[in-house]
């Protein structure tokens, strides 16, 4: 973990209101795991005041890959920024996914929500690598919001939802899950939390990982503005921090 | 003697600079990023008897130039900082000052008596002024009766100097201070966060669960220096200034206000960096003003001696 002013690559909408942003510097030496983040500073100035947490869609040689929704003032600030300029990164932050879970020959069945779908890509990379079958499912509200499709598809087989119906299939990714051909050894997922909520519930695979999403300070683990109670302890003092403990937990490690 | 170092009641400053409490948990961290020996000093986080969760999430929400946070207060209560948490920062050549907190008076000079004896536990502050719990906290921070008697009792059973860190969301400032001067304690630190609210234009509701939060940040700047300058001239006891701090100017902006060291809050958050890029920074700036040491600058916005020369960025 280390503070870097990374150059920017290339900053691209790839769906509505959706940007790639690829980012040269050192500290992608640094990213092993998929599922990890960054905190990004957005801004030079105090308005908006706090960084903001991307995660890692891409880990590539010599730089590295977020996606992020235009939302508000912050990322707003962050699409109208051009190649060249650089961006103040804070990272690589928090465990990603234990890719080692998943063995050579057996099936992981990803599912990605919206912007929960970039982690899912280096994640599809590293599985692929070592021999892992991977499923992929992502759910877009509708198919003006669907992206990296083609590019999940080079690692394994892709399945679409929509809630509106405009592509794939009409609903949530659940829809999908439920009516899966394969058996999943291994489902990993990051999402919306009705969605982790569901997939959690689904029991759809011996062992599913979840990464969970929450307003953060710091990102390091030191103000405990992200924190959880464990499912084990539901009311009690024991927690867990989604920044720095997470953000990717076993099912039933913490209360969703 | 260093241009930065400071002489405090129970510390030996080598520069005063420090994370605030809350802001910087037990130190682990941030000494992944950095020697923490290099600070002044650490305001840990604010331990009381028990463990405490804390408030549901989320806990924070952004404003213009600020953070409001609920967080409530979490920590791991009294006997694992004691045992595990203040052992630990022993490694680092840095004083400590241990935040205390409570819902009781009892609560408080439990911990207080506590806390004191850790060896590097060099002063308490006091915390009677946090937004974000029912009970406690705030209450007796924003009557100085209340805040006197507290007062009193923590000094009873402290082994180290005490501070008392005063709250914003008062209407006289002064009449705490002074009342809590009156009730022994060594030192004051000011601000605390000023009570706010944000709504969410989507749901029509508070973003933070708790509803309120304490707000942080450069945008309550002013708010600290205006009630830094009023009380410094109005006690004899010592002030660690904080709220919005963000640079070394900001740093020297409450010196000249009438603090003698000063805390760093939500920067952290910001720029982990930060608490050692000022103090990096700090001689230059003393120099250019003409100063031969930091302490000559405090309070020099009211005293009515010879002036400083003009600050050129």
């Amino acid at each position: 973990m280390r503070q870097e002013n990374c150059r920017i690559v290339s900053n691209r909408q790839i769906a509505d209101n959706i940007f790639e942003l690829v980012l040269d510097g050192d500290l992608s030496a640094e990213m092993t795991q998929a599922g990890q983040f960054v905190h990004v500073k957005v801004a030079d100035g105090f308005d908006p005041l706090l960084r903001r947490p991307i995660s890692i869609a891409s880990i590539n040689d010599g730089s590295f890959t977020i996606i992020y929704r235009r939302q508000g003032k912050g990322t707003s600030l962050l699409a109208d920024k051009s190649t060249g300029i650089t961006v103040d990164v804070l990272g690589p932050l928090g465990n990603g996914f234990p890719v080692d879970e998943a063995k050579p020959g057996q099936t992981a069945v990803l599912v990605g929500g919206g912007v929960g779908v970039p982690p899912m890509y280096e994640l599809a990379k590293q599985l692929a690598r070592k021999g892992v079958n991977v499923v992929s499912i992502i759910g877009f509200q509708s198919f003006s919001a669907v992206f990296y499709e083609k590019e999940l598809a080079e690692l394994g087989e892709v399945y679409v939802a929509t809630v509106d119906g405009s592509y794939g299939r009409k609903g949530f990714v659940t829809d999908i899950l439920d009516g899966l051909a394969v058996q999943a050894d291994i489902v990993f997922a990051c999402g919306p939390t009705p969605m982790l909520r569901a997939i959690e519930n689904g029991n759809y695979a011996p062992k599913t990982y979840l990464s969970l999403e929450e307003r953060m300070g710091c990102g390091i683990g030191a103000c405990f503005a992200c924190v959880c109670h464990t499912q084990d302890d539901p009311k009690g003092f024991s927690y867990k921090k989604v920044c720095s403990d997470g953000p990717v937990f076993q099912a039933g490690e913490v209360v969703i | 003697m260093s241009l930065l170092s400071i002489q405090l009641p129970g510390l030996n400053l080598k520069n005063p600079v420090m994370p605030a409490s809350g802001c910087f948990g037990f130190g682990r961290e941030f000494s992944q990023l950095y020697d923490l020996s290099r600070l002044g000093a650490i305001m840990v986080k604010a331990t009381t008897p028990e463990p405490r969760f804390g408030n549901p999430t989320p806990r924070v929400a952004e404003t213009s130039g600020g953070m409001l946070n609920a967080i409530g207060l979490q920590n791991p209560g009294l006997e694992k900082v004691f045992n595990e948490e203040l052992p630990w920062l022993e490694q680092f050549d840095v004083p400590i000052i241990a935040n205390i907190a409570g819902s009781t008076e009892d609560d408080y000079v439990k911990v207080a008596e506590q806390l004191s004896k850790a060896p590097n536990v060099h002063a308490l502050e006091l915390n009677i002024s946090c937004p974000n719990v029912k009970t406690g906290g705030i209450a007796f921070g924003t009557d100085p009766e209340m805040a006197k008697a507290l007062t009193r009792k923590v000094k009873e059973v402290s082994e180290v100097p005490v501070y008392v860190k005063l709250s914003p969301n008062v209407t006289d400032i002064v009449n705490i201070a002074r009342a809590v001067e009156d009730g022994g304690a060594d030192g004051l630190t000011m601000i605390n966060t000023l009570l706010g609210m944000r709504i969410d234009l989507m749901t029509g509701q508070p973003i933070l669960a708790n509803k309120t939060g304490g707000l942080s940040g450069p945008s309550v700047k002013p708010v600290a220096i205006r009630m830094i300058y009023e009380v410094s001239q109005r006690v004899s006891i010592p002030i660690i200034g904080m709220g919005g701090i963000q640079s070394a100017e900001d740093v020297i902006e409450f010196f000249l206000a009438g603090a003698s060291a000063a805390a760093v809050g939500t920067q952290n958050f910001v720029d982990p960096y930060i608490c050692p890029k000022i103090i990096d920074e700090l001689p230059e700036i003393i120099a250019k003003l003409g100063a031969d040491h930091i302490s000559e600058l405090t309070g020099r916005s009211w005293k009515k001696n010879e002036r400083l020369a003009y600050y050129r960025p």
